[in-house]
């Protein structure tokens, strides 16, 4: 399970890689959560993998997972989906601006 | 206690002072006047008790952790500049009053002067070196506000950049000079470091330490080879020069000197550095002051030898000699006081400065000329004045050493410093005053208002008294500051106007009628001499040095800083894969752990090939967004998934709702986008980019794998066995987030309502026609709200707002809380948006998401708060058990109204930002009768 887990991290990292390095805002955007999905997740890998065993105290539980990764993600992804809606609004704000949607502002040939 | 209050007094005063000035023009002169005063009455109880022979402290904890204090002592030294920085200055503000005219903004004015008095009542009340340092830096920074403050005289600003980059490189030296005495002597305090002079004299580290100290020093007191800031520092309104030139901010330097004189001084380094520095200073300022044609450019060269003078004489470094330094200090801060507001009063009434011009004016100005000569006169140390006294002391210590090899040269110089000194000052008198009549002045010059001239002639008078019966004047302030400076017994001296014929008074004599004889062969040294004399070289060189550094920070700015940010985002990513790759090389490691492994089964296998293929497709297919769009969407849904799978259902609802309303913005922001991202990249370009991502995809793989299999340590213990009795509350994540980590929370919360409200404002006035048609070029679907659609999610919306109500009041036990509460009420309310459009649910929604944002900050905040009423430290949580009929057993938690303010930030939020971004559109979906036309 740990192998698919870090496979998946590295491929999403790759993709927002790619993406963020694409010269149009829209990929751009796309790049970033595709991002921000493959942060979200390592930091909960940091905690190491547990199955069935949410932290949620209960009488019969033999243990828990980590929950500390847990609330940073939590706080993580409502964060980057606000930054992700700034960045949005940055684009269209510079399509308007600047009649087109290169993240430079130019149209090259 | 009070002098805390003395140092800040100015500081508290200074934003009023430019408040003030609003209501009426002398307002602030008035509170600038008052502040001086009160001031100087809180210093008076404690002057006495320094009189005395005390010497007074006062701490206050700052930084406890840090064991960093704000600590104050006030000895003789300290309280003879206080004095002088509150006497000069209280005259400074009645005499600017006077000065300024209707066009100067008088609040600024004073706003900057009482910031420049508090630092420097700072820097000589200060017990700490480091807390001295930075009120020496603050001087810098309000001299610069002081000195630019005509700002829109280029003179003036380059004059005020040259002084704050001389004096602030050299407090930058002074802080390192600083940093190694505190390790010399193990204390920042000044008492222990005046104790300890035998170690720090004996310490390896003694001659970097006095280097650095020196470079603050002399900077700040326009030593050779810094004195070049100073003239140009002239462009500044003569109020400004009379203070920070005469009492305050260039007697920081010579302060300095007399403050660590005890520790310090002593050794050969101290006496060839400080008294050569000291010497040439003397010699060439008064020199140059002799060819100076602007009155403010003699003074200020007069000023740079003066102050050469009196580091010479610390320099020479016998008790005698800082005794002298100190009286030197006192009646050179009293007649170029009074010399530069004489010349403020010429410039103001005759409209120029310029002693080519200035001719005869004793005619139009006789009581203003009487004051200026009297002044000038102590300035050349005519006996009957002030500065004969101190001159006549420096005569006698230059003679220490006569029969040293080379001790002739320092009587010799002094003498001669002497005879340009009275050379200069005698031009003063001759040239402005006589000479002839006027020629061509810009305004018939005539007496200044009564109250312009009171500031010049109480400091006339001071020079007057002092230098007639010093016994009974001066005398026991000179002894308290004197011996604040040696901190041990005064050495015998008297202070006598006749000492009989010995060698300093013939010394005397020569200065005296050589100078006369030197300025009326003026004329004639003039003639031979073509430029008037600068020393270019050191003025250019600070210009070669600036530029080159202009350069230099230009040329790194152009090498980092390319105007493509995709070239600026491919540079980040190279940087942070060479870091990664840097960590590996060196130590060979195992990339796999020993932890064991969980197995894998079916379904796992089968989601994560899905995820996979779904974020390859975004990548591959990003060139048509719509489909792109989906599949980012499917990547979400996955990581759902994952977190529902690994133990995280807080994270896997959060996720799924964020899910939602991220897809739904960026499908309404590629409504206002081209439907296609064309395909401009070349070739080599994409491969390029596609190894870069496949180094980047394949560390973090890595480093996950190599993380996964390794077992770690957690904190994580504490968390879960609080949970229940401290916050009570089972669900671990949620307790975290409103309880254990809640000032986190305030400040993520904090965050998002900040880019909220970023958003709303780049929205305000933003108007993008929408596309026609979709990315098959089919036309839109005239029905917008199609009436299936507003049925269903108006029946919804009472569900979806109970599920989230459930699901916020749960949360402290189960799954869910504020934030998935407050994302499945936004996606209710957008669901309804979408449905009916935003014009119908507006109007159906009775508050603006605005004030939702800052209710729910405000209640978030007020929950913190509202902890210390009963004294407990910010956000501390309490609980109780309450039993509802139906629902059963409770808890209720002063967390959850934190929570609930979390709720409301995430609403207001996600809907002010959906709702802004689908207002934005000009017509185009709405305007059927156009695109029928198309059709």
């Amino acid at each position: 399970m740990e192998a698919i887990i870090s496979l998946i991290i590295g491929v999403l990292t790759a993709c927002g890689v790619y993406l963020s390095l694409r010269g149009r805002t829209f990929p751009v955007v796309l790049g970033l959560t595709l991002l921000s999905y493959a942060a979200n997740l390592f930091l909960l890998a940091m905690g190491r993998l547990t199955i069935g065993a949410p932290p949620i105290i209960t009488e019969t539980a033999d243990g828990y997972a980590d929950p500390i990764p847990q609330a940073l993600v939590l706080t993580a992804i409502v964060i980057s989906f606000a930054m992700t809606a700034f960045v949005i609004v940055l684009a269209l704000k510079t399509f308007k601006e600047m009649g087109n949607d290169h993240v430079d502002g130019i149209h090259k040939p | 206690m009070s002098l805390l209050l003395v140092v800040f007094f100015p500081f508290f005063a200074a934003p009023f002072a430019a408040a003030i000035s609003k209501l009426g023009r002398l307002h602030a002169a008035w509170l600038a006047g008052v502040t001086s005063v009160g001031a100087l009455s809180l210093l008076f109880p404690e002057a006495l008790a320094v009189f005395a022979g005390q010497s007074i402290f006062y701490q206050l904890e700052w930084i406890p952790m840090l064991g960093m204090n704000l600590s104050f002592r006030l000895d003789g030294l300290g309280l003879l500049f206080a004095l002088l920085i509150l006497g000069i200055g209280l005259l400074v503000v009645l005499y600017a009053r006077y000065y300024l005219s209707a066009q100067d903004d008088m609040g600024r004015f004073y706003a900057y002067l009482l910031l420049f008095m508090g630092s420097m009542l700072g820097i000589v009340l200060s017990e700490n070196v480091i807390q001295l340092l930075i009120f020496w830096e603050s001087t810098s920074l309000s001299s610069f506000l002081l000195i630019s403050y005509w700002q829109h005289r280029q003179e003036s600003r380059s004059g005020a950049r040259m002084a704050l980059a001389i004096t602030g490189a050299g407090g930058l030296a002074l802080l390192g000079g600083f940093l190694l005495l505190g390790e010399i002597v193990g204390s920042y305090e000044l008492t222990s470091i005046l104790e300890s002079g035998e170690i720090i004299r004996s310490h390896p580290l003694y001659f970097p330490m006095l280097i650095l100290v020196l470079l603050g020093a002399f900077t700040k007191s326009a030593q050779f080879p810094f004195h070049f800031w100073l003239p140009n520092a002239m462009a500044a309104p003569t109020p400004v020069s009379a203070y920070l030139h005469s009492a305050t901010m260039v007697k920081a330097g010579v302060f300095l000197l007399a403050r660590l004189f005890p520790a310090l001084s002593g050794t050969p380094e101290w006496f060839w550095l400080v008294s050569v520095a000291g010497l040439i200073t003397l010699l060439s300022g008064a020199y140059i002051a002799l060819w100076k044609h602007d009155l403010k450019g003699l003074l200020a060269y007069s000023t740079i030898s003066h102050l050469g003078l009196i580091t010479l004489l610390f320099g020479i470094g016998t008790p005698l000699a800082a005794v002298a330094g100190v009286f030197h200090i006192i009646n050179h801060a009293t007649f170029k006081a009074s010399l530069f507001m004489a010349a403020g009063i010429i410039d103001h009434e005759a409209g120029t400065r310029d002693m080519r011009r200035l001719r005869g004016l004793w005619e139009f100005m006789p009581y203003t000329a009487t004051l200026a000569m009297v002044a000038a006169a102590a300035m050349a140390g005519v006996p009957l004045l002030n500065g004969f006294l101190s001159k006549e002391m420096f005569f006698a210590e230059t003679l220490h050493d006569i029969d040293l090899p080379w001790g002739w040269l320092l009587p010799t110089g002094a003498t001669l410093a002497g005879i340009f000194a009275v050379a200069y000052s005698w031009r003063f008198i001759h040239n402005v005053f006589f000479n002839g009549p006027p020629t061509n002045l810009p305004k018939t010059p005539h007496e200044p208002p009564r109250w312009m001239k009171v500031p010049v002639e109480i400091l006339v008078v001071l020079c007057l008294v002092v230098g007639i019966v010093p016994n009974l004047t001066v005398a026991p302030l000179l002894a308290v500051a004197a011996s604040g400076v040696l901190q041990a017994p005064l050495p015998e001296y008297t202070l006598s106007i006749w000492h009989g014929l010995n060698t300093a008074f013939w010394m005397s004599v020569i200065a005296l009628i050589g100078g006369v004889l030197v300025y009326h062969f003026f004329s004639f040294f003039f003639a031979l001499r073509q430029s008037s004399g600068e020393w270019p070289a050191m003025k250019t060189l600070y210009n070669i040095v600036l530029n080159k550094l202009f350069n230099l920070t230009e040329g790194v700015t152009r090498f980092l800083h390319t105007d493509s940010l995709q070239r600026m985002v491919w540079v980040l990513v190279v940087f942070a894969l060479m870091l990664g790759i840097g960590g590996l090389i060196g130590e060979p490691f195992a990339f796999t752990g020993e932890r064991a492994l969980l197995p894998v089964d079916g379904v796992s296998l089968l989601v994560a090939i899905v995820i996979v293929l779904a974020a390859v497709g975004t990548a591959v297919l990003h060139q048509q967004r719509l489909v792109a769009l989906i599949m980012i969407g499917v990547v979400g849904l996955g990581v759902a998934l994952i977190f529902a799978k690994f133990s995280a259902p807080d994270l896997a609802l959060t996720q799924l709702s964020v899910e939602f309303v991220t897809i739904v913005l960026m499908l309404l922001a590629l409504y206002f986008l081209p439907q296609f991202t064309p395909g401009e990249s070349r070739n080599w370009l994409r491969a390029r980019d596609g190894m870069l991502a496949l180094g980047a995809g394949s560390g973090m793989a890595l480093l996950t794998w190599a993380v996964l299999t390794r077992p770690y340590a957690t904190i994580a213990e504490y968390f879960l066995a609080e949970s229940v009795p401290g916050g009570g509350g089972h669900n671990v994540v949620n307790v975290i987030l409103v309880d254990f980590r809640g000032y986190d929370t305030l400040g993520e919360i904090t965050v998002m309502a900040l880019a909220g409200l970023g958003i709303y404002a780049m929205l305000e006035g933003l108007k993008l026609k929408g596309s026609v048609a979709d990315f098959k070029a089919d036309q839109w679907d005239e029905d917008k709200h199609p009436v299936i659609m507003g049925s269903l999610t108006r029946l919804l919306l009472p569900l979806a707002l109970l599920v989230s109500i459930f699901i916020f009041l749960r949360g402290h036990n189960l799954p869910g809380g504020g934030f998935i509460a407050g994302l499945i009420t936004a996606v209710a309310l957008i669901m309804q948006y979408l449905a009916q459009g935003t014009t119908w649910t507006q109007a159906r929604i009775p508050f603006d998401m605005q004030t939702m944002i800052a209710a729910g900050l405000l209640i978030a905040a007020s929950t913190g708060l509202a902890s210390w009423l009963f004294a407990y430290p910010f956000l501390t949580s309490t609980f109780s058990h309450l039993h509802w009929p139906l629902v059963g057993e409770f808890e209720l938690a002063s967390a959850m109204a934190f929570d609930l303010g979390v709720f409301l930030v995430v609403v207001g939020v996600t809907v002010l930002i959906i709702v802004n971004l689908g207002l934005i559109h000009t017509d185009s979906h709405s305007s059927i009768p156009t695109r029928n036309k198309i059709r």
